[in-house]
């Protein structure tokens, strides 16, 4: 029988986003798996308020005031009064990873009854391959107790590095506001023992509750958008960056992976409220999703950087004309990724763009 | 939110490569006991068959196989690919079929899996593939679509296929088995989902589906490996059958859904042998995968013999000349959308 080895920490190499208004009182209930990790808790909202954070752990805090000084005009990117803003946090890590979390996300159990440490899960994920060129249908073949199935090509059994680890929750599931309104009681109690590679030439909605990825590979395509104070949409700030990443991740010959972990979802927010921030959104999406599925790349978008602004600049060239926050959005696509640059001077991962096969 | 489904509308296809199907029946009966079940034996067994009593059912064997399509053509249904004769003969909107050396299940709970209904739930609830749902099925209890999948692809399209799962022996092929002798399955993945469009899989023809007024004529007989022999590792029919399946359902804006339900599938013959004998099935996929990525169906294909006869076109002009055993697959193909015509078309067939 073969050993597993055990899962490496990487404590110095991944860093947690942890976006706030409230306070930092889950962090409690993490601290068997958090505490070895170095914290970035980015501070929405008031910036006189103080936020605790729980003793022991190490981290550094960035409020509005602090963006704007790190940023100067090119803050403008950044949203204010929405989570969006944990984005800025992956722009000033210097890790080679990211785990972000909700504040109202707590340790779930499996089905043995046992705590779940999701970043364990998250970092097993980001450091096997993915399988988007053909589905496998038993789900993840790394894991182990599985493998690929019959008919599955060795050519494409080494997999691609994987550059998102998409979780789930268990409890409140992330639901949008009229799903919500008809089903407040419904809880999500099943839990699904699978991770799998999201195929190359899919979209999906990439929820920010439970979410890690390689920052030195996709980070600059995780922009969150412009959300909340001023903005006419909110709670689309995950999914506008989950389907420029997946494009680019596509383009790039990444993978990116959903399932395991789960984690538990405590609070369910207002519907009525989501209702309001979601609303343009839904009809919005109905446009987003044809403009990301048919969004064609060019070759010599090597580097996620460049995929990002020819992305900014269809958005522009398709999208202006359904309202003009999609000028504004490009517009502050453009700054996100000069920031970024400026920022984090060292380097682009330049990607060969794979011989894989075609969609 | 699954229609009522008569139990009259399904039968059950059972390919016989073993004589002895007593076991294997008595094991079924709770499940199977309700439904007409056509029986196919091998046409290369030559034990009789044991059947015990107490089954709505209808053998078919070598003569009668000879009888209807021809002693030639009767070669077609030798070993695993004598199921599809079952599919040919079938009058029902729903066929479901398992190996013979498949056995139900126990759940998490430790609660029988019933794959009839499972599989009926899945063919009878849309499936959704043009947008990935992160809780996977929508229409199951308990779950719904997540926050930013479109409106207009909640309502998703019919499901043509149900492909699923095994505990114990998994589908391997046998270089996997060989490499693990002790490997078994025993994650029980409490899912479903469809299989986006345009995404390709192995589909596994143990354990499987289907609507077959939608998309019978697209489970076929037609890659026969040079070698084929009586155990799944030494056999790639249902992987090439389940490729035109999705490359047609892709095509015709049908879904194919994979998961549970699960089967118990017994522990059964030598990997190590099976390796010894057989690399071509898995020399093959590397032609084949790249192969069926790339195929277009024309606009004018509006149905699925249409989708099966343009395959076929497709594989003679790009493989054919590659390994004679694609000629031979591509001529399988059109000669069984002519013998489905004839033979397989029901009276009360729906038109595109």
């Amino acid at each position: 029988m073969a050993t597993v080895s055990p899962t490496p920490l990487l404590k110095d190499e991944l860093d947690i986003v942890i976006p706030t208004i409230r306070n930092l009182d889950f962090l409690e209930m993490w601290r068997p798996f958090f505490q070895p990790y170095h914290l970035i808790i980015v501070q929405d909202g008031d910036p006189t308020k103080t936020i605790k954070v729980p003793e022991g752990f190490d981290y550094e805090l960035y409020n509005r005031n602090d963006i704007n000084r790190i940023l100067g005009p090119k803050a403008s990117c950044i949203s204010f009064k929405d989570s969006a803003c944990r984005c800025f946090g992956y722009m000033v890590s210097k890790k080679k990873y990211i785990y972000t979390i909700d504040d109202d996300c707590f340790v779930a159990k499996d089905p043995s009854g046992k705590d779940i440490n999701a970043l364990e899960q998250h970092i097993q994920n980001l450091l096997s391959p993915s399988t988007p060129f053909f589905f496998n249908t038993l789900y993840d073949p790394y894991r182990s107790g599985a493998d690929f199935v019959r008919g599955y090509p060795f050519s494409l059994r080494e997999g691609v590095p994987t550059a998102v680890s998409h979780g789930l929750w268990l409890n409140i599931p992330d639901y949008d506001a009229p799903t919500q309104l008809v089903k407040p009681l419904e809880r999500n109690t099943r839990y699904v023992d699978a991770i799998m590679t999201i195929p190359k030439g899919t979209l999906f909605p990439m929820c920010g509750m439970n979410l890690a990825f390689n920052r030195e590979l996709i980070g600059p395509a995780m922009y969150f958008g412009l959300m909340g104070d001023g903005q006419p949409i909110g709670r689309y700030d995950d999914m506008w960056a989950g389907w420029c990443t997946k494009v680019i991740c596509d383009h790039l010959g990444w993978g990116v992976k959903t399932g395991l972990p789960y984690i538990w979802h405590s609070k369910a927010s207002n519907p009525f409220v989501n209702l309001k921030k979601e609303y343009k959104g839904i009809y919005w999406q109905e446009e987003l999703i044809p403009f990301f599925q048919s969004v064609a790349l060019p070759k010599d978008c090597t580097t996620v950087q460049k995929c990002y602004i020819e992305i900014s600049k269809q958005v522009k060239a398709k999208l202006g004309k359904v309202d003009d926050y999609f000028n504004k959005l490009a517009d502050a696509m453009v700054t996100w990724i000069e920031a970024w640059d400026e920022l984090n001077p060292s380097g682009n991962i330049s990607a060969k763009i794979p011989n894989g096969a075609s969609k | 939110m699954s229609l009522s489904i008569k139990d009259d509308e399904i039968d059950i296809v059972i390919g016989a490569l073993r004589p002895d199907l007593t076991s294997f029946m008595s094991e079924w009966r709770p499940i199977f006991s309700r439904f007409h079940l056509i029986i196919v034996k091998d046409p290369d067994l030559k034990e009789e068959l044991k059947i015990p009593e107490g089954f709505n059912l209808d053998v078919y064997k070598k003569p009668d196989i000879d009888c209807l399509v021809g002693t030639s053509t009767s070669t077609i249904f030798s070993g695993y690919s004598c199921r599809y004769f079952g599919y040919l003969v079938s009058r029902k909107k729903y066929i479901i079929s398992v190996d013979d050396d498949c056995y139900p299940a126990k759940d998490n709970k430790g609660i029988l899996v019933d794959a009839v209904a499972q599989h009926i739930t899945n063919l009878t609830t849309p499936a959704t593939p043009f947008f990935f749902n992160t809780l996977y099925d929508p229409f199951t209890e308990g779950a719904d679509f997540v926050r930013g999948y479109p409106f207009s692809l909640r309502s998703g399209v019919q499901c043509a296929l149900s492909c699923g799962l095994w505990l114990n022996l998994a589908d391997y092929d046998a270089p996997t088995q060989a490499l693990k002798p002790e490997e078994r399955n025993s994650r029980y993945v409490d899912a479903v989902l469809t299989v986006p469009a345009r995404t390709l899989m192995p589909i596994s023809g143990i354990n499987i589906a289907f609507n077959r007024e939608v998309i019978g004529p697209a489970l076929l007989p037609s890659l026969r490996l040079g070698g084929e022999g009586k155990f799944r590792w030494e056999t790639m029919e249902d992987i090439w059958s389940g490729m035109c399946v999705k490359v047609a359902c892709d095509h015709l804006g049908l879904g194919v859904k994979s998961g549970m339900p699960y089967v118990w599938r017994n522990d059964r013959g030598d990997a190590i042998a099976s390796l010894r004998k057989e690399w071509e099935g898995v020399k093959l996929m590397e032609e084949v995968v790249p192969f069926f990525q790339s195929v277009r169906l024309p606009r004018e294909a509006t149905t699925t013999e249409d989708c099966v006869a343009e395959v076929a076109n497709v594989v003679k002009e790009q493989l054919g000349s590659k390994d004679p055993i694609f000629a031979r697959a591509a001529k399988a193909m059109v000669d069984w959308v002519m013998l489905w015509k004839s033979v397989g078309s029901s009276t009360s067939s729906p038109g595109a």
